[in-house]
Formats: structure tokens, C-alpha cells, sequence
């Protein structure tokens, strides 16, 4: 036969929706932008600073991985990005340099490009460079100390979980839920303005970008549960609405428990997979250890994840 | 091609249009200067037809002694050439080409064979008609067919044939219609029709009593399977096929080739099918089959440049081919152009778990762990434990894919890979069985 023309020969379907990874890549980090920028007008450069290089760094170990393991240079779809500005959301703004560096070492490579890069990793790579980090260098999370220089206009400057944790109830009494969620209070620099981390999923989640039921249901299973918490006994545990806005409540919701790969698909074990964030969250806060129970719980749901996503409708015919 | 809304959370629905602004007189495309017709098999050494042979209008051409398969010639000429040509899958056909004569001679095995209005004349004849009536399944002792369900509608998204066929050729249908029911002693009978369409779909079968259904709007409700589940209420087994269950699909146009054939002692060579053109514009087109579809770009005034796409079939499931001599065959419903700005490419991006794709399949596959498998090469896991076999192949998930990944066709794949294991073993075991 012949052919003076070149075709395009491929397979059906002939159209695709026009979604990407880096679209959505890119609408996560569009999406944290108030929160960020919140943070860094409440911290100041040293908050920019670390935001500016956790994404730099974060950028540049997926690059060296890439050219190391000779692999193609994936970083034009922006999730490095998005690791290193979700890594240094949770990172309080004095933290050295070195700690950041580490930190998204530890997120792109143990967390995410050993098990294959994008799609492959089992946790959430952040959750995982933070808890291993929590571990090693306690006082990068002590917020109180790191922060300690700092002049803050908050009507509290300990951070508030710590203080629930150390002093009880009595000492976060005077912090008001209005306060809270507009980010007068310490933490991390992007995890603390509650009204732009709210705003930030909701628009995720009405682009379709992160999924509802994971963020709703990680939100309920955390309210439920420390109200359960708070009527057995208001003077030794907090409020929900305390649970609800500080710590890395909001962030682990909406940007945390929802990254994809180490979430499930199926609605039933969604809501699941939520709900049990948020319990398990609220648990390691009142019985555990740790100040917050955030990452360790979103690690936990992680490791669950695969057996709850065999949950699922069964197929047509089977 | 409709693209992902703003607001991703709503699941992107597809309609199926009707004839709305498709134009109701088809181009009709003069007989071809060059024709080609398609056998599906391995070329083997003495063939019953070589260069330089006549052949006549609806002529049966069998390309070897001990074959079963056969072309109906759409025209009168000389064979030109005998060619190897490669489908999907790697699949190999045979291609005859055939310089069409100007005076055209007509074929008469079929006038008298005619006469006698059996099943076998039917299956003699009429298997390479327009529409292809599936007429093999009723010789299958072991799968009584109890219902004909006759489809006015079509599969993929966009083509307007089958509509246009229930439209213009009432007659032929009824005839038809009435012909299978005595020949096959196949008594029900369902008319499944678009909602738009009832007025002219409830004038099928007149008053011999068969049932008229009204198939859903959106994608992929006009598949067998789903009408099978949706409309009969006999879900199929996850690949499973409706003949097991005493159903056969006809399409409409399949029902009027019958009746055209018989009615006027020749088989029907002339195909109808929807253009759908760069713009997403359609027209119908009335051509013979055999046509190169090269043909029917210049009839219809259609420029084809460098990098676009040829897609024979629909968007979402047709097939890509690589030259404008492809014919037009008796199943091409619809041919589509896309320009080589629009055409989508896939990535070599793993699946990110988005979980797009699960939500979208109408089989409720869990696509995310099959294409996964797939992937590995590991079909018979993706089959046993995933549900590869529910997929209906519908190419939805492909669409949404926030990876870009080629799910649909890693599941084509692997679902033609494990059919090949399988043909193995059955041959091996077949082997051992005689050395036994
Ligand atoms: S092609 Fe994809 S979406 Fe369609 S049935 Fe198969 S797996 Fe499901
Ligand atoms: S749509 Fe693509 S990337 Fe998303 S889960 Fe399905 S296969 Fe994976």
C-alpha cells in the first residue's frame, strides 16, 4: 500500500479531559498560597526563607535522583514542588537551614523516589521525612523553642498544643476559636491560618483536585472523637473546636491524608481511611506522647491503606 | 472534544446526540476507481485468487479451499494485487485490490440461491453485507438463540448510521425483520431505540408484535452489555457474551441488508456512515464497501494533512489507521478526522491512584490495581483477582486518566494476551491428548 502522508496512529480513545499531573501539581500549590502567605506575614523573611528553600532543595534532590538513577527528569510535574511547599508549611519559620535540606532529602528520596517516584510511594513522602525528623531532631519541633526569639503579636505565643499537653486545659482557656483559625498562634508556618487552609481545600476539592470524603471525614472522625474526649471530662481534655484548629489539624485534611498514591479510591474505604485519621489523631494527642498526633496518625492510615481500598463494589458480571 | 470541567468533583457525563444537526441526505460516493477488501488470516501459498482475475458485483470470493471466510465484491474489475496488510494487534489480513471496470457486471450465484429463503442462503451470503448480520449464531445447537434484539442505535459516541438507516430504509427493515423471524424461528424480538428516536424506531416490525426499549443518553448505555443489564435485566458475566444467554445483537442496518438482499435478489454493497470531521461536523455517506476511504475525504471535500488522525469507528473506541487506502468495510459505522493539533497523547507516567478512572467505569472495575498489573505483565492476576474481565471497553477511563496513561490499552492487551495463553494450553493440551 502506499502512503505519502504521516499519520497518527494510537490507540482509543482518540480524546482525553485535558487533566494532568501537573495541573493538579500546580492547583495544590496555588491552593496553599493563603496559608503560606499568611505564615510569612506573620513570621516574616524568615518564614520566606524556608519556603523558598525547601521548594528550591526539594526541586533539586528530585533532579539529582532523576539524573542519578537515570531516570527522566520528572520535575516539570511540579510534585517535587508541591512536597517541598507542604514540607515547609509544617516547619516552624526559625528553622536552619540544614533541617529544610535534610528534611526534603528525606521526602523525595526515602519518601518518594525509592519506591519508584510518583504513584509508587506507600506514605505520604512529607509525612515521612517529618516523622523521621520529629525522632531525630526533637527541638526543630519544639515550636516554643524554636520560635523563641521571635516577636509575635498572638495572645498566646506557646504553641497551644504543647501547652494543652504540659499544662492541661486551663492553659489554652484564653485562646478563642476566632483567634485560632486566623493564625494568631504558633506552629508551623503554613499550617496555622485555619480560614486559608479552608479556603485552600474547598478549592481543591470542588475542582475535584483532592477528594471530600478523605478531607471530610478525617475532619468529623477528629470532632467526634475529642468530643467524645472533652464531655467524659472538660477539665483534663480539650474542646473540639481547640482539635479542630490547631496543630496540623487543617493541613493534614486537606493536604496530607489526601496526597493520592498513599490514599484510597474507593468511597467506602475513603471515608474510612479519613475517619480513622482523625480518631487516631485525637488519640496520640490525649493518651500519647506527642504534642501532635497529625503526621503519626496520616502515617498509620497510610500502612492501612491498601487493605481498606479492597473494599470495594463489585464489578459488573463478576 | 469536551474537556474537564472547572469543577472536577461533578464526574464528566457523556451524551449520546442522535442526528441532531447531522445533515439527512448522505453524500452518495460513486463506485471507487480502486476497491480493496480485507481478509482476516495468514497468507498462505495457493490462493483461489491471483492477480489478474475478473470478478463481478456481488461476487463470493473465498480466498482459499478449506476457509470459511469470504468477501462479497462491491464491484466489477480486475484483481491488481494480493498483499499482506497488518491490523491492530499485529492481527494479518490478506488484501485484494481490485481496478474497477466501467461497465458493471452483476453476479448471479445470489439471485437464485435467493429463491430459497433459508438461514443457509443467509449465512452463505450475507455475512460480508453492510451492518455484518451476525447469522453464524443460530447454527450453535448448544446456544439456542431465544431474542433478536435489534439496535437502532450506535455504540460510540458522535455516529449517526444506524438512526439514518431506521430513517430512510423502513421498508428493508421490516422485510428484513420478517425474514429473520421465519428463517431463524426466532420469535422475540426487542426494539432498543434512543428516546428521540421513538416515533420512527415504533414503526419497526408494524404489527408482528415486538417489544420497543428506550436505551439511556449517556455513554456507554448503547454497549450490549449495558442494555443487556439495564434493558433485558440479564447481566452479562464478566466476559461473558450475550449469545450465551440466548440474545443476539442486529443492528439496523444488518436487519435492512437482509431485507434489501432477499428482497431484491442481490446482496447490498453500499455501506452507510457518519464523516465526522475535524470540526466535529458530520455528514452521512453512502459508499460502497471496498471503498479506499481516500475516496470519500475527496467527495466530501475533506483535507487530510500530515500528523492528523484517521480513526476508523469513534472517538472513544475506534481504531487509528495509518493510510487513506484503508477501505471502507462492511462494519465501518463511522470514519473521524482529527486534526494533529487535538490529538491527545499519552504519557509513560505510572498511575498516581488518583482513582479517576474507578470512579468513572461503568463496570466498576477497580482500573487503578488492573492497569497496574497490566503494566507488570501480569494479566492473570489483573484478570482473577482485579475483575479484568468486566471492563466493557468503553475508553473512559483513558479519558479521564489524570496520567495520561494508556489504561484502555493495556487492558486490550491483556485481555488478547491471555487469550493467546489460553488458545496455547488448549493446543497443548489438545497435543498430549493425541500422544496419549
Ligand atoms: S474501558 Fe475502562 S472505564 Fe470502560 S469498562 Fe473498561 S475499565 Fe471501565
Ligand atoms: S486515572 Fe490514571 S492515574 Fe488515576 S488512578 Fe486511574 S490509572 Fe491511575
Amino acid at each position: 500500500m502506499l502512503s505519502q502522508k504521516k499519520f497518527i496512529v494510537s490507540h482509543a480513545p482518540f480524546w482525553h479531559n485535558g487533566s494532568s499531573i501537573s495541573e493538579q501539581s500546580y492547583n495544590i500549590i496555588f491552593a496553599a498560597l493563603p496559608a503560606v502567605i499568611a505564615g510569612i506575614c506573620y513570621y516574616g523573611t524568615g518564614a520566606l526563607a524556608v519556603v523558598a528553600m525547601a521548594v528550591s532543595t526539594a526541586i533539586l534532590w528530585e533532579l539529582a535522583f532523576n539524573l542519578v538513577a537515570k531516570r527522566p527528569i520528572s520535575i516539570g510535574d511540579g510534585n517535587a514542588a508541591v512536597i517541598g511547599l507542604v514540607f515547609a508549611m509544617l516547619m516552624p519559620a526559625a528553622t536552619p537551614w540544614w533541617v529544610v535540606v535534610t528534611g526534603t532529602f528525606i521526602a523525595i528520596v526515602v519518601g518518594k523516589q525509592i519506591f519508584g517516584g510518583i504513584g509508587g510511594n506507600p506514605f505520604h513522602p512529607v509525612a515521612v521525612a517529618i516523622a523521621i525528623m520529629m525522632l531525630s531532631w526533637k527541638n526543630c519541633f519544639d515550636f516554643d523553642h524554636a520560635l523563641m526569639g521571635y516577636e509575635l503579636d498572638f495572645p498566646m505565643i506557646i504553641y497551644p498544643l504543647a501547652a494543652l499537653k504540659n499544662f492541661g486545659v486551663s492553659a489554652v482557656e484564653g485562646l478563642t476559636a476566632a483567634d485560632l483559625i486566623m493564625g494568631k498562634q504558633v506552629g508551623g508556618i503554613g499550617a496555622t491560618f485555619g480560614l486559608g487552609l479552608i479556603i485552600g481545600g474547598f478549592y481543591l476539592i470542588i475542582r475535584g483536585f483532592i477528594r471530600w470524603e478523605i478531607s471530610v471525614s478525617f475532619l468529623l472522625g477528629l470532632v467526634v472523637t475529642a468530643f467524645l474526649f472533652n464531655m467524659s471530662d472538660p477539665s483534663k481534655y480539650a474542646s473540639p473546636i481547640f482539635h479542630l484548629f490547631t496543630g496540623y489539624t487543617l493541613i493534614g485534611a486537606f493536604f496530607l491524608a489526601t496526597e493520592d498514591s498513599s490514599s484510597p479510591v474507593n468511597c467506602v474505604p475513603m471515608l474510612l481511611y479519613g475517619a480513622l485519621g482523625g480518631v487516631m489523631t485525637v488519640l496520640i494527642r490525649n493518651i500519647g506522647v506527642y504534642v501532635d498526633g497529625v503526621i503519626f496518625a496520616i502515617l498509620i492510615i497510610n500502612l492501612l491503606n491498601p487493605l481498606l481500598d479492597k473494599i470495594r463494589p463489585k464489578a459488573m458480571g463478576a | 472534544m469536551i474537556k474537564r470541567s472547572f469543577f472536577g468533583l461533578a464526574k464528566p457525563r457523556f451524551e449520546y446526540e442522535t442526528t441532531d444537526g447531522v445533515p439527512g441526505e448522505p453524500e452518495k460516493i460513486s463506485a471507487p476507481g480502486k476497491a480493496m477488501f480485507l481478509f482476516k488470516g495468514e497468507r498462505k501459498d495457493a490462493a483461489l485468487l491471483k492477480t489478474g482475475d475478473k470478478i463481478k458485483t456481488g461476487q463470493k470470493i473465498v480466498l482459499y479451499e478449506d476457509s470459511d471466510t469470504y468477501v462479497i465484491s462491491s464491484v466489477t474489475g480486475t484483481v491488481s494485487s494480493v498483499s499482506p496488510y497488518v491490523g491492530d494487534f499485529n492481527a494479518p489480513y490478506i488484501a485484494v485490490s481490485v481496478s474497477v471496470d466501467d461497465a458493471e457486471e452483476t453476479d448471479e450465484q445470489f439471485a437464485d440461491a435467493s429463491k430459497d429463503v433459508t438461514l443457509d442462503t443467509a449465512k452463505d451470503f450475507l455475512a460480508f453485507a453492510p451492518g455484518c448480520p451476525s447469522l453464524d449464531v443460530f447454527s450453535d445447537p448448544d446456544r439456542p438463540i431465544k431474542t433478536i434484539i435489534l439496535s437502532c442505535v450506535d455504540k460510540d459516541l458522535l455516529i449517526a448510521t444506524n438512526p439514518y438507516v431506521v430513517k430512510s430504509y423502513m421498508d428493508q427493515i421490516n422485510q428484513g425483520l420478517s425474514i429473520l423471524k421465519k428463517i431463524t424461528g426466532v420469535d422475540h424480538v426487542v426494539v432498543i431505540s434512543s428516546q428521540k428516536m421513538m416515533k420512527d424506531a415504533s414503526a419497526i416490525g408494524g404489527a408482528s408484535g415486538v417489544e420497543l426499549r428506550v436505551v439511556g443518553s449517556e455513554y456507554p448505555a448503547a454497549f450490549p452489555q449495558a442494555i443487556m443489564r439495564n434493558i433485558m435485566g440479564k447481566p452479562l458475566p464478566a466476559g461473558g457474551c450475550c449469545e450465551d444467554m440466548g440474545i443476539c445483537f442486529f443492528s439496523a442496518e444488518a436487519v435492512a441488508s437482509v431485507g434489501k438482499a432477499f428482497g431484491d435478489g442481490q446482496i447490498p454493497v453500499t455501506k452507510t456512515l457518519t464523516l465526522i470531521n475535524k470540526n466535529l461536523k458530520r455528514v452521512l455517506v453512502e459508499a460502497r464497501i471496498g471503498t479506499p476511504i481516500r475516496d470519500i475525504f475527496n467527495a466530501c471535500d475533506v483535507t487530510v494533512s500530515e500528523k492528523d488522525r484517521i480513526i476508523i469507528g469513534g472517538p472513544l473506541t475506534g481504531s487509528a489507521v495509518y493510510s487513506e487506502d484503508y477501505p471502507v468495510m462492511p462494519d465501518t459505522d463511522a470514519i473521524m478526522i482529527q486534526d494533529g493539533e487535538d490529538v491527545s497523547l499519552v504519557s509513560d507516567y505510572p498511575c498516581v491512584n488518583c482513582g479517576e478512572c474507578v470512579r468513572i467505569c461503568p463496570a466498576k472495575v477497580p482500573v487503578n490495581m488492573v492497569v497496574r498489573f497490566c503494566e507488570a505483565g501480569e494479566y492473570e492476576t489483573a484478570a482473577d483477582e482485579y475483575d479484568l474481565y468486566s471492563c466493557i471497553e468503553c475508553g473512559l477511563c483513558s479519558y479521564v486518566c489524570t496520567a495520561k496513561m494508556p489504561i484502555f490499552q493495556h487492558i486490550r492487551l491483556a485481555k488478547y494476551e491471555l487469550c493467546q495463553i489460553a488458545a496455547e494450553e488448549e493446543e497443548t493440551e489438545e497435543e498430549e491428548a493425541t500422544d496419549a
